[in-house]
């Protein structure tokens, strides 16, 4: 017999609330092209992105510490396939422990020719130094900012 | 902790393809339910709880799909909830079914589920949503990505080449050829897999797992209901979870309480496991694990979280064939995640695969006179980590 499909898409919209320790982290971002983490007071570690709370205490974090730019690369991947709704391969992106921060941010890792993937990881190992650039034109967002290696 | 012991007394999943067109949600979902309770001798009526597993709703584009599936599980007039743990929620729910009888709630609860990932176009947009919107949606996040980087950073702890992943897929779908339900069942070589295009380096198409169709379901009873009705059981001697905190980038950097490399909290749900189950030595007493890894890499890791072998000793161990069946320790011998993955139910079939391992049952995929078994589930952004000890 026949079988048969019925096609469908979602297409939901959402207005999120980001909060107090977000706006500031964003607006810093934004208008001054600065990077802030916020000290955990239980652990004594600079939390990038800044949490409002420690996840170990559930105490409030105590204070603004600002990081980078610079900072080494924690983790990374180089991405060759097309998801809807994702960027046009190839690109890079990964985490990065910013200086003067204990943990890793996430974001795009640009400045390095991706089309030979094995050489292209050997530029992005773990621990390589990098900078952070910001977008010329900045809206408050996490794409407002991505990392280059800094010898590049 | 009480006396009740709890048995599982009926499995049925389905054979898992890309694709059920002939089947909708709920028709999938009661195919598992009618296997398991044909394989329990059991009855619609005599089932008293029903735990729903299903992950997220937008992999099977239905709303909150319990509200769908209620009926597929006869649940009407019953205790029925859902249980959501991402990748986890098949090896969850039947936790939550073991509780319900553990606590003298009833004696008879079944699990049951099914997944058609293979309906939904997107599964890394859906999979991308689990990421905060604050701070990480605008990232390229999915669950490839965050597991390649997981590959990046054990390769770099540990040394792992990608022929080292290879191996594990070579290995698994060599398993999954004897096991007539799992969905990539062709054999590949080592050359096909380095040769197959890359998607999330160093994950290339052969490292990942399937989008998979088909359900599952188990029925576990008390063993006073076992004893009484004269029931063939096998015993789950040990489970537990542990949850591992959200942001990816705390298990990097310095001083972090666990590295994205590893499965840390996967590791102390297996000790939890292990201690309810008086396993002292998984590596002498365990006969046969179901772990659940959705790409090569991770089973690397996940084998050491189980305590089948140390960290660093994985890869040769893996590469001289202790892993495969006929090995010392069969791992994956259904072929695993990596050859079947429908999500809702992916983390039940484990435990599934486990029990029919130790009841002897698994038919040509079957290891030996395994009687002790283990299963995992991962889910979330590698956050929350179930485990399960399983015996004749």
């Amino acid at each position: 017999m026949e079988l048969m499909t019925r096609h469908e898409t979602w297409n939901i919209t959402y207005r999120h609330a980001l909060g107090e320790t977000a706006s500031f982290f964003f607006a810093n971002i934004r208008d001054h092209k600065k990077i802030y983490g916020r000290r955990c007071g239980h652990t004594g570690r600079v939390l990038a992105p800044p949490r409002a709370f420690s996840d170990q205490s559930l105490e409030p974090t105590t204070e603004w510490v600002e990081i980078g730019p610079g900072g080494a690369i924690e983790a990374f991947t180089m991405v060759y396939e097309e998801f809807q709704n994702l960027p046009p391969p190839p690109y890079a992106f990964g985490y990065v422990k910013l200086d003067n921060a204990d943990t890793a941010i996430g974001g795009f890792l640009r400045g390095v020719d991706l089309s030979d993937p094995e050489a292209a990881a050997r530029k992005l190992a773990i621990g390589t130094r990098v900078t952070t650039h910001f977008a010329e034109k900045r809206t408050g967002d996490v794409l407002d900012f991505w990392f280059e290696p800094a010898n590049g | 902790m009480n006396n009740t012991r709890v048995g599982i007394i009926g499995i049925g999943q389905s054979a898992f393809r890309a694709r059920r067109d002939d089947a909708s949600y709920p028709d999938l979902v009661r195919e598992a339910v009618t296997i398991a309770l044909n394989d329990a001798r059991l009855e619609l009526d005599d089932i008293e709880a029903v735990v729903y597993s299903l992950s997220p709703d937008a992999m099977v584009g239905i709303g909150n799909a319990e509200r769908l599936g209620v009926d597929a599980v006869g649940a009407r007039n019953k205790r029925f909830l859902r249980i959501n743990t991402g990748g986890a929620t098949g090896i969850s729910s039947v936790a939550a079914a073991y509780y319900h009888i553990a606590a003298g709630a009833c004696d008879v609860c079944m699990t049951a589920g099914a997944d058609k990932v293979g309906e939904c176009g997107d599964s890394q947009t859906v999979l991308n949503k689990i990421w905060d919107p604050t701070y990480e949606r605008a990232l390229p996040l999915g669950t490839i990505n965050m597991l390649a980087m997981s590959a990046v950073r054990y390769a770099h702890k540990y040394g792992m080449s990608q022929e080292d992943m290879a191996a594990v897929v070579v290995k698994n779908r060599r398993h999954a050829a004897m096991n007539p339900n799992a969905h990539l069942r062709k054999e590949v070589t080592s050359e096909e897999v380095m040769a197959s295009r890359m998607i999330s380096w160093p994950i290339k198409l052969f490292d990942c797992c399937p989008q998979s169709s088909g359900g599952g379901a188990i029925v576990l009873a008390s063993e006073q209901f076992i004893k009484e009705r004269n029931l063939d059981a096998v015993w789950i001697t040990g489970l537990a979870h542990c949850a591992e905190s959200y942001y990816l980038g705390d298990r990097m950097g310095v001083g972090q309480t666990a590295d994205h490399a590893d499965a840390h909290a996967l590791g102390v749900a297996f000790q939890r496991a292990y201690k309810m189950a008086g396993i002292a030595d998984p590596r002498r007493q365990v006969h046969v694990a179901e772990l659940y890894a959705p790409f090569s890499n991770t089973e690397f890791h996940s084998i050491e979280a189980a305590g089948l072998a140390k960290p660093g000793e994985t890869v040769p161990d893996l590469r001289a064939g202790r892993f495969s069946i006929g090995g010392e320790i069969p791992v994956n011998p259904s072929g695993g995640t990596l050859c079947t993955n429908a999500i809702a139910v992916t983390a039940m079939i484990r435990v599934a695969e486990v029990a029919l391992q130790v009841r002897g049952t698994a038919g040509g995929h079957q290891v030996k006179g395994a009687r002790v078994g283990i299963a995992s589930g991962n889910g979330g952004d590698h956050q929350f980590f179930g485990t399960m000890v399983v015996e004749a």
